[in-house]
């Protein structure tokens, strides 16, 4: 090919379309982006389709960018197929990186998920008790749909991945400097996430109303109280993720009074992020009596949801153990 | 296992300056008890990061004990009363992920109380035992042992 | 100063003291009865009439508070004095026949039998009122006074009825002259203050004779003076004034680098067991106590006796008492079997009784020991081997009547047994100090199973603690005796001067380490530290660790929710290593 210009590819897997939107978000400036780089894989702008990937001799892709996590076989085949043809692979935003909100379905499996969506939801109508099938034989033809899994994964659990671009969706700054430091090829060593490894309290505007003793009482929820837009939301004894949180979203929930829910996922030295923020969190309960304290705890009324919201399939333990369900 | 009697595999992170060496009384004192608990030393039931008790549970552990000094006992002032917290929060995080509350445990041994140890250690191993083997896959986050 | 003639010897005085005094220093005898150097003279009882002469005039006064003129001549043994005090002395032999001082005087008087009408024979009140003013005077009570009048007159409290107003110190009975006051000398009530409560002590003494400093004390909870304000004898007789009732308890603080634990340990309180009936039985005493009896300075001097004053002659020292018993403390009190022996050696020195020693086991571990109870064996001492069951005044024969009965299984001859005494010493076991658990929390100490302190290892760190610079000696780590006292203390102060020597003390090197770089400075760490270790360094935006401060725990670096602090030797990564290390087997 005479185009001297760098190819790119974009995929989405198990996603809500948000770090697409990422992309679209960087209006003006993707222009600059595609005056540097010529796309050549994009389901959701552009009319590729897979043969056209298959076709690509392996490695002809500078890079690809893959959001979603990765949920049914046909993410795996084609996360796998993008890996061979590609140099570099970038997990685009907190679903690939960490396993992101999909990721939650890993405290159930395919059987509850099923069994939960077609049947029991108040919405559904499905008097005949259908359910997805792999295979449907119609008219002597057989159908297929691509399988279910019963856990989610986030991307380097199916494939090998180069840099990871965090967030939900990933901000404009993180984006265009990667895509920056790939074109001029200024990349840090193979496997970092490309936003600063510190918490999100180092850029945090609240961080110096930390009261001298930070401690909590009570947990409440965020529509419990009257947020002070000024103040720490811990030390309002609102959960905020920030301090297990990497730091780099510009404080996008933050500004609009809203505490951090960690989707950056932890910081590197950290390997679950989830369990340090309920480590921290305990830590500063203001009580040593074990009837307060099983009250406090009482009071945080979904630990697990709330501290691995975004990391769950990348956490320690993964996903529920199935067997102890009733 | 062995013939066919399922053997607990345990993890306990035992406090420096109490438990461990309540467990090492038990032992010097020659008593017998379950051999199923796995010690890992720390100076403090304080520095027990949540972190490694989920660790010991993907690794394969069927239960978990945090052996701390007495309220109010502690070397630190009050490093067992933060592991107490700590506890409770997780015990509650643990049944969400499907890990029942009998498998993790948080004990109260001094350095005086050899029998104790003993006492915890058979009964952690029996409770456990009665549970049955955990079967986290070690590595069932990598994608080469997903479901088939 | 005053000049004056007693009996025709000059003396000299200082002006306003009485003739009495002047004549007690030219040593010449005038009788008192109701003369006492601290209270106030009243001149009630009239047997210190002296004749006086002044500018020519003669006349008969009381000495006792008349006082000295100059120039005075006075006559203490003249014919119409003796006449007086015969007169006097003979009215109060009519008044109180019973009193034996009056009796004394009347004899020395040369009075055969009072001319007066006796009205009770049994009578020693001679209403001197010098219990009255002593109660009132010294005491501050007026708790008593006299009531009626004429021929009913008599000391009394209020209606005659006990006074609240008493506070049962009994100085009317120290001070009344003829023994007519007497107090119940029920325990606990009517006495200042008991030894150990073998007898009647002061509330100003020297609480034991190898007491440091050696000066005596003021028992405020016995002394008059802090109950009522009044009193204050002892100042009034002490020439060198140096005594203070002003003094107050003092805390002071004090700084050391080393700090060395010597608490010791309290008897076994034998009343747990009621069996034994200490507390009931008064011949029932303890070891200690025997201790005091049978020590020269204590309140016998030093006389092996029972409560009635009378020698034992049979003995039975119980061992194990408190000890060895599952049912109160497991451990041995090591020092028992020793102190029970000796106290055999000493009840067969001193008296003739027969000594029975009831023992579980004899533990003769020391040096010397076991040759010392070879001797006792051939001193004639009799062993009964078994623990006593209990102890009864209840005889069922003859040679049992008035006996304490030490009821016994004697596990050599396989019998049970009734051996009648009439002293039983319980060797009471040891048990750490009444403040040991306060002491433990202060000095963040452990205790082992048996409550004493824990040392830090039993056999290569015998007498420091986990609390560095702070080290254990005596029996407030484990019963022991004087000379495994006096060794251990010895390796107590030379750990504790090694390390103030020094000056320098080596941190365990495990402290926590907040990496710069990954800090955020959230803050969470910072509270937590309960050594204020953690600052939060403002201009840098990171927490940071003091290093001599951090003593280890490692509380923060499970808390630090970004994994900026670490704890050197328990890295969160060399843990999950031992976790994945626990299971390749």
């Amino acid at each position: 090919m005479s185009n001297a210009k760098p190819k790119v590819a974009f995929y989405w897997c198990s996603s809500c379309g948000g770090c697409e939107e990422s992309i679209v978000d960087l209006a003006e400036d993707i222009l600059k982006v595609v005056a540097a780089v010529d796309i050549v894989f994009w389901p959701v702008a552009l009319d590729f389709k897979k043969k056209d990937v298959e076709a690509m001799p392996d490695g002809s892709i500078a890079v690809s960018f893959i959001n979603g996590a990765v949920r049914l076989s046909e993410q795996e085949e084609m996360v796998k197929l993008l890996r061979r043809k590609s140099q570099l692979v970038v997990a685009h935003g907190a679903c690939s990186h960490l396993g992101g909100i999909p990721g939650l379905g890993n405290f159930w499996n395919k059987e509850t998920i099923f069994r939960r969506a077609y049947h029991t939801t108040p919405s559904t109508q499905n008097p005949d008790k259908i359910v997805p099938l792999e295979k449907t034989v119609l008219d002597g033809k057989e159908l297929t749909l691509p399988r279910f899994f019963d856990t989610v994964y986030a991307l380097n659990q199916v494939i090998d991945v180069d840099y990871y671009l965090p967030g939900c969706a990933p901000p404009r700054d993180l984006i265009l400097s990667a895509v920056g430091a790939i074109l001029e090829g200024k990349l840090p060593a193979k496997g970092a996430v490309l936003s600063p490894n510190k918490s999100l309290c180092d850029d945090c505007d609240r961080n110096d109303s930390k009261p001298e003793k930070l401690v909590i009482k009570e947990i409440k929820r965020p529509w419990e109280i009257m947020l002070d837009p000024e103040k720490c939301f811990l030390a309002q004894g609102v959960i905020c993720m920030g301090p297990a949180t990497r730091t780099g979203c510009n404080e996008r929930c933050i500004e609009a009074n809203m505490p951090c829910r960690g989707c950056f996922g932890p910081t590197d030295q950290v390997h679950d992020q989830g369990a340090k923020f309920l480590s921290a969190l305990a830590s500063i309960l203001d009580t040593n009596d074990e009837k307060e304290i099983d009250k406090i705890v009482q009071s945080i009324s979904d630990p697990a949801g709330t501290f691995y919201r975004f990391s769950l399939p990348t956490s320690i333990l993964q996903r529920r153990r199935m067997e102890a369900i009733k | 296992m062995s013939n066919g009697t399922f053997e607990p595999r345990l993890v306990g992170f035992l406090c420096n300056w109490c438990s461990y060496t309540g467990a090492d009384l038990a032992g010097t004192a020659r008593m017998i008890y379950a051999p199923n608990v796995r010690i890992i030393r720390v100076m403090c039931s304080g520095r027990v990061d949540p972190q490694f008790v989920l660790k010991a549970f993907k690794e394969g552990a069927d239960g978990v004990l945090i052996s701390g000094c007495h309220p109010g006992d502690c070397h630190y002032k009050e490093g067992n009363y933060k592991a107490l917290r700590r506890y409770k929060l997780l015990l509650k995080m643990l049944d969400q992920f499907g890990i029942e509350k009998e498998r993790f445990r948080l004990e109260w041994v001094s350095a005086a109380e050899g029998v104790k140890f003993q006492h915890v250690c058979n009964e952690f191993t029996e409770q456990v035992r009665k549970l049955g083997p955990l079967y986290l896959s070690k590595n069932g986050g990598k994608h080469e042992q997903r479901e088939a | 100063m005053v000049n004056l003639t007693i009996d025709g010897k000059k003396v000299q005085i200082e002006e306003g003291k009485t003739i009495l005094q002047a004549a007690a220093k030219c040593e010449i005898k005038i009788p008192t009865l109701c003369y006492h150097p601290v209270v106030e003279a009243y001149g009630a009882c009239r047997v210190c009439m002296v004749e006086v002469t002044v500018r020519g005039k003669t006349d008969l006064v009381t000495a006792c508070n008349t006082k000295v003129q100059e120039g005075l001549d006075v006559q203490t043994g003249s014919e119409r004095v003796l006449k007086a005090r015969r007169l006097n002395v003979e009215m109060l032999m009519a008044r109180a026949p019973a009193a034996e001082p009056v009796q004394e005087l009347a004899k020395a008087l040369g009075i055969e039998k009072t001319r007066f009408e006796i009205k009770d024979p049994q009578e020693k009140c001679i209403l001197c009122g010098l219990c009255v003013r002593a109660c009132e005077t010294i005491v501050g009570a007026s708790a008593i006074s006299f009531i009626e009048r004429g021929t009913e007159r008599k000391v009394m409290p209020p209606f005659g009825e006990p006074s609240e107003a008493c506070i049962g110190c009994t100085a009317c009975a120290y001070f009344c002259p003829t023994g007519a006051i007497t107090y119940e000398d029920k325990y606990g009530r009517k006495v200042i203050h008991t030894e150990l409560h073998l007898g009647p002590t002061t509330a100003i003494r020297v609480p034991i004779r190898q007491a440091v400093p050696m000066v005596p004390l003021i028992d405020t909870e016995a002394c008059i003076h802090f109950k009522t304000g009044e009193c204050k004898v002892c100042t009034k007789v002490c020439d060198r004034e140096a005594i203070n009732h002003d003094m107050q308890d003092e805390t002071l603080e004090v700084e050391v680098g080393t700090i060395i634990l010597a608490s010791g340990f309290k008897p076994f309180d034998a009343k747990r067991i009621p069996a034994y009936g200490y507390g009931h039985f008064p011949n029932v005493i303890t070891a200690l106590e025997f201790e005091r009896l049978v020590n020269a300075s204590g309140p016998t001097g030093g006389k092996i006796k029972l409560a009635d004053g009378t020698e034992p002659k049979a003995v039975g020292i119980i061992h194990c008492v408190g000890s060895r018993d599952e049912n109160y403390n497991e451990y041995c009190s090591r020092v028992c079997c020793m102190y029970s022996l000796k106290f055999a050696h000493l009840i067969k020195e001193k008296t003739s009784a027969d000594v029975y020693d009831f023992y579980i086991d004899m533990r003769c571990f020391g040096k010397g020991y076991e040759e010392f109870y070879h001797r006792l064996l051939h001193e004639g001492t009799k062993f009964i081997r078994g623990r006593v069951s209990d102890i009864t005044d209840m005889a069922m024969t003859q040679r049992e009547e008035g006996k304490l009965i030490i009821r016994v299984e004697d596990t050599l001859l396989g019998t049970v047994r009734r051996i009648p005494v009439d002293m039983v010493i319980l060797a009471t076991g040891l048990e750490p100090s009444i403040d040991h658990n306060q002491l433990a929390k202060i000095f963040n100490i452990s205790c082992s199973q048996d409550t004493f302190f824990l040392e830090r290892h039993p056999k290569l760190a015998p007498v420091s603690t986990f609390s560095d610079g702070i080290y254990l000696a005596g029996a407030c780590q484990a019963p022991r005796d004087i000379p495994d006292t006096v060794a251990q203390a010895g390796g107590a102060a030379a750990e504790a001067l090694a390390l103030a020597d020094k000056g320098t003390f080596a941190l365990e090197p495990v402290t926590a380490e907040i990496d710069e770089d990954l800090c955020a400075g959230c803050q969470l760490c910072v509270n937590l530290c309960p050594f204020t270790a953690i600052t939060y360094d403002k201009e840098k935006g990171i927490s940071v660790v003091n290093d001599a401060l951090c003593k280890g725990c490692g509380t923060c670096v499970a808390a630090c929710p970004s994994g900026a602090s670490h704890q050197k030797h328990f890295r969160d990564s060399q843990i999950f290593a031992e976790i994945e290390g626990i299971f390749v087997v």
